[in-house]
């Protein structure tokens, strides 16, 4: 069998799914913890809608659908909060008609970046050394950001009415979250695609809550696993021949499985 | 009107004239005139949906008035403890990590001074609940759970502490216990203020007494307020008060005619 180390596709694509996995696993569990999960599986399909525009104006994919994500999911938390919709609901009128647009533009003029299919499942092929440098200033920014502001994202997740009233600014730090989460899509799409990016920001933080006792912990072992299951399930992707988004996702939920099996047992 | 950010009369923590708040047009509390003053212990008492954490709201500072006008003492540090059933119980952190909340991160990174761990040992050590600093705050009995956001608010050294049912749900012995508590960190010069459906188990052993049905129909000693006629303005029911001790019991008497035992 070839070694599939000698391509620099495939050694930015591990590269990728790695760091992805981290930043998707550490932004995963302030996602999981305030129940906004559905949020993640919507951001994502709201991302394909910029996605989608980058062909049209010509620009670059990520700048796009970067201003594209950033902006759906500030309205998403202003819809939210303003007119008493719920944010289940605001989320999904905004991030599916956002969708419906983009799969309309592609339809209609067609992709100059990366194919629908890629798009929505994820792909191997093609990454560029630009997106390793991507995914991995969008990690250290969001790893900056969760340890300046630690304390504060720890405590809005927690308890926001308390935090509010020991002066911390929720508001502030939910904008942040959202954009740090906006980019952590943007960031992770191309390699595990629109429909599946919502598991790789599930699943790890998930896995961590069974094993980590302190909070303090969660968010290490939550990059841990998502860097894990990036690299086995990128690799795995090249070997069975699947698209990379689906093996990534497929172990997560095999180590969900294991580990769930496994802390059963230990909690009888 | 609007909120004017200008000092409470002299010797008074918060106080709140003429004070309305809506949610979304139905009053929530209206008309509200109070004053919280330094070291007293005050129980808010009233039916569901009197407006009783409403006003803990306006008073913590986390819902504005729709009229009137909330002052509070410049530079006031105001403690809160939530009613138990708002929390994700699940949420994995353990109680020396909750309590630290309360601490603003002073550095780029997030692990404790040694001061700040120093502190928390301390406050825990203080409320008895040293010995589950490092369990998850879901193994906790009501009581340490209570104690746990007791620790967290008195981390930010208040003047003026507010409690929203702190007692509900919990069983005799550890009511008690909550109780000796806070009337020791009353003695020690805060103020509190609670809220509570209890009338006979806290309300007449506390200084204070308002009693809240969307305003306030009279607040004062116990032996002022804890009438038959203020009961009934109050809960919308009849009440009777008896003198036990020097203590005044209230009797519920059309509850055991209704299920026909008295």
């Amino acid at each position: 069998m070839i070694d599939p180390f000698r391509f620099e596709f495939f050694v930015n694509g591990v590269l990728v799914a790695t760091l992805a996995g981290a930043l998707c696993g550490l932004t995963g569990v302030f996602i999981t913890l305030r129940g906004m999960s559905y949020l993640g599986h919507g951001l994502s399909h709201s991302v394909f809608g910029g996605f989608a525009a980058a062909s049209l104006v010509q620009v670059d994919y990520y700048l796009a659908a970067g201003v594209w994500g950033v902006a759906s999911a500030l309205v998403i938390n202003r819809v939210a909060r303003s007119r008493g919709i719920g944010s289940d609901a605001a989320i999904g009128v905004v991030t599916t008609a956002s969708f419906a647009l983009g799969v309309a533009l592609l339809t209609v003029f067609g992709s100059r970046g990366p194919s629908f299919d890629a798009a929505l499942f994820g792909s191997i092929v093609g990454v560029r050394t630009l997106d390793v440098v991507v995914v991995a200033g969008v990690l250290v920014l969001a790893v900056v950001a969760v340890l300046t502001r630690y304390r504060a994202l720890l405590f809005t997740t927690f308890d926001p009415e308390v935090a509010a009233a020991s002066g911390i600014a929720v508001g502030r730090v939910d904008v942040l979250l959202m954009c740090v989460l906006s980019l952590a899509i943007l960031a992770t799409l191309t390699i595990i695609g629109v429909t599946l990016v919502a598991a790789a920001l599930v699943v790890p933080a998930v896995v961590a809550r069974m094993l980590a006792r302190t909070f303090a912990l969660l968010l290490p072992v939550a990059a841990l696993v998502g860097a894990g299951t990036g690299f086995v399930g990128m690799n795995l992707s090249y070997h069975v021949d699947v698209p990379s988004g689906t093996t990534i996702v497929l172990v997560g939920a095999v180590v969900f499985a294991v580990v769930y099996a496994g802390t059963a047992r230990y909690h009888h | 009107m609007r909120t004017i950010p200008s000092s409470p009369t002299e010797g008074t923590l918060v106080e709140l004239s003429g004070v309305d708040h809506s949610y979304g047009g139905t009053p929530a509390v209206y008309g509200v005139d109070l004053t919280v003053t330094p070291e007293e212990l005050t129980a808010v008492v009233g039916p569901s949906g009197s407006g009783k954490t409403t006003l803990l709201r306006l008073l913590l500072g986390t819902l504005r008035p729709t009229r009137g006008v909330v002052r509070r003492r410049p530079g006031l540090a105001v403690g809160y403890v939530p009613q138990l059933e708002t929390i994700n119980w699940d949420f994995p952190v353990t109680v020396r990590e909750c309590v630290l909340m309360a601490r603003r991160q002073s550095r780029p990174w997030p692990w404790p001074t040694r001061a700040e761990r120093l502190e928390v040992a301390e406050v825990l050590e203080r409320l008895g609940i040293a010995s589950v600093a490092g369990r998850r705050v879901r193994e906790l009995s009501g009581g340490q759970q209570q104690r746990m956001f007791l620790a967290r608010a008195l981390l930010r050294r208040p003047a003026l502490l507010l409690l929203d049912e702190p007692t509900s749900g919990l069983d005799l012995a550890t009511r008690h216990d909550i109780l000796h508590l806070l009337g020791e960190l009353n003695r020690r010069g805060t103020a509190i203020l609670l809220t509570t459906h209890d009338l006979n188990g806290i309300a007449t052993h506390l200084p204070r007494v308002i009693c809240l049905a969307r305003t306030v129909v009279a607040h004062g000693p116990p032996e002022s307020v804890i009438r038959p006629d203020i009961l009934e303005r109050t809960f919308g029911a009849r009440l009777e008060v008896l003198e036990h001790l020097g203590l005044r019991v209230v009797v519920d008497r059309e509850a055991g005619r209704r299920v026909g035992v008295s």
